[in-house]
């Protein structure tokens, strides 16, 4: 069995690369696949809050590089989702500490037991980012209607298309996917924000999904709970609708236009 | 936002407008820009420049320099548009070491 490398990354910072990656690989577990979610953010490592788990981690990922620790030992089994693993970031060490080679052999083992691996890039385009995308064989590039955002995306359209083992060794590319978060229906329509097609036609990437902004999605990492499992939210509904496309299925794009109460408020002069 | 903002907004060109085409023009410009260039490029860009304007006359956009590095080689290529009747800045050489002839 080959596990699919699926890389979450963005160029920038805080615009939901961790709680993307936890909803998508949490998403794909809900749907049967074994998976792993790997934080490559190496000191200063978030998956295991957003997922809940800081409290059961014991060795990380360095520390299987390094051959401190088996993965059996690294691995954290999640509690609520069958089928999903954690490999934490090691908090202590640097980056430096990730190497090609070593993270090479966890990737190897791990294909051999899981269906797909998810790598939860860091922010940057230094080791930390470069490693995780390194192998992948599809990308998930986080982006959010701003325009340091999608500048930043598209460097890293760039970088995937030219520092990535397929790229070294001539393969077929880094198969790529945009998802757009944060996304608010009623600023784009007043002109406020940057539309799907504005973001569609620069960075020119298929669309995955567009997740709106929606205060379910803060309410989550506060408890330590992967959105996609809060499905009465707009978000955790559009993380699902993704993870379905991802997988294949064709689902019509849902919350990306404004709702009849905020048109209702705009005509009115509500706020 | 009234009834009669919205109607008002239309005619405005938006921010969102804005961010487009700057990133547009930006993104354009990384993308073809060879971001592999080595970091001298830009002064050295602005020194040819300096130099040829001793000479003759020429716009900033006439110069282009462009960096190309490929596996096995680098090249530097430099491309100078110069205008249909060159006007030259001066008949003497800009270095002054006339004078010193006599003694």
């Amino acid at each position: 069995m080959v596990a699919k490398i699926v890389v979450v990354t963005s160029g920038k910072g805080g615009v939901g690369k961790t709680t993307s990656s936890a909803a998508i690989g949490t998403g794909f577990a809900l749907r049967g696949l074994k998976t792993v979610i790997i934080d490559f953010d190496v000191g200063l490592r978030n998956l295991d809050l957003v997922m809940n788990c800081e409290r059961r981690v014991v060795y990380d990922l360095i520390n299987v590089i390094n051959e401190e620790a088996t993965l059996s030992q690294a691995l954290i089994k999640d509690k609520r989702t069958d089928g999903l693993y954690i490999l934490p970031a090691s908090q202590t060490r640097d980056k430096d500490a990730l190497t090609v080679e070593g993270v090479q052999r966890v990737l190897d083992e791990l294909s051999g037991v899981f269906d797909i691996i998810v790598c939860d890039s860091p922010a940057g385009i230094e080791k930390g980012a470069l490693t995780a995308m390194y192998f992948a064989d599809e990308a998930i590039i986080v982006t959010n209607p701003e325009v340091s955002s999608v500048r930043d995306s598209d460097r890293i359209l760039g970088i995937l298309q030219s520092k990535t083992k397929r790229a070294a060794e001539g393969r077929e590319p880094v198969k790529e996917h945009l998802l757009i978060t944060r996304y608010s229906p009623e600023r784009v329509k007043k002109g406020e924000m940057l539309s799907i097609q504005d973001i569609e036609e620069i960075l020119a990437v298929p669309l995955l999904g567009v997740i709106p902004e929606s205060k379910s999605v803060l309410k989550a990492s506060n408890q330590g709970l992967p959105v996609i499992l809060d499905s009465v939210s707009v978000a955790g509904q559009a993380y699902g609708d993704a993870v379905d496309r991802f997988l294949g299925q064709e689902v019509e794009h849902r919350f990306i236009n404004p709702s009849r109460m905020a048109i209702f408020k705009r005509m009115f002069g509500g706020e | 936002m009234s009834l009669l903002d919205y109607f008002r907004s239309r005619l405005r060109p938006t921010s969102a407008q804005a961010a487009k085409e700057r990133l547009q023009i930006i993104v354009a410009h990384e993308r073809g820009g060879n971001n592999d260039e080595p970091d001298y490029l830009p002064a050295m860009r602005k020194d040819i420049l300096e130099v040829i304007s001793r000479y003759i006359a020429i716009e900033q956009d006439q110069v282009n320099v462009h960096f190309d590095d490929s596996s096995d080689c680098s090249i530097l290529e430099l491309n100078i548009a110069l205008p249909e009747s060159p006007t030259r800045i001066s008949t003497t050489p800009p270095v002054v070491a006339t004078e010193t002839s006599e003694s």
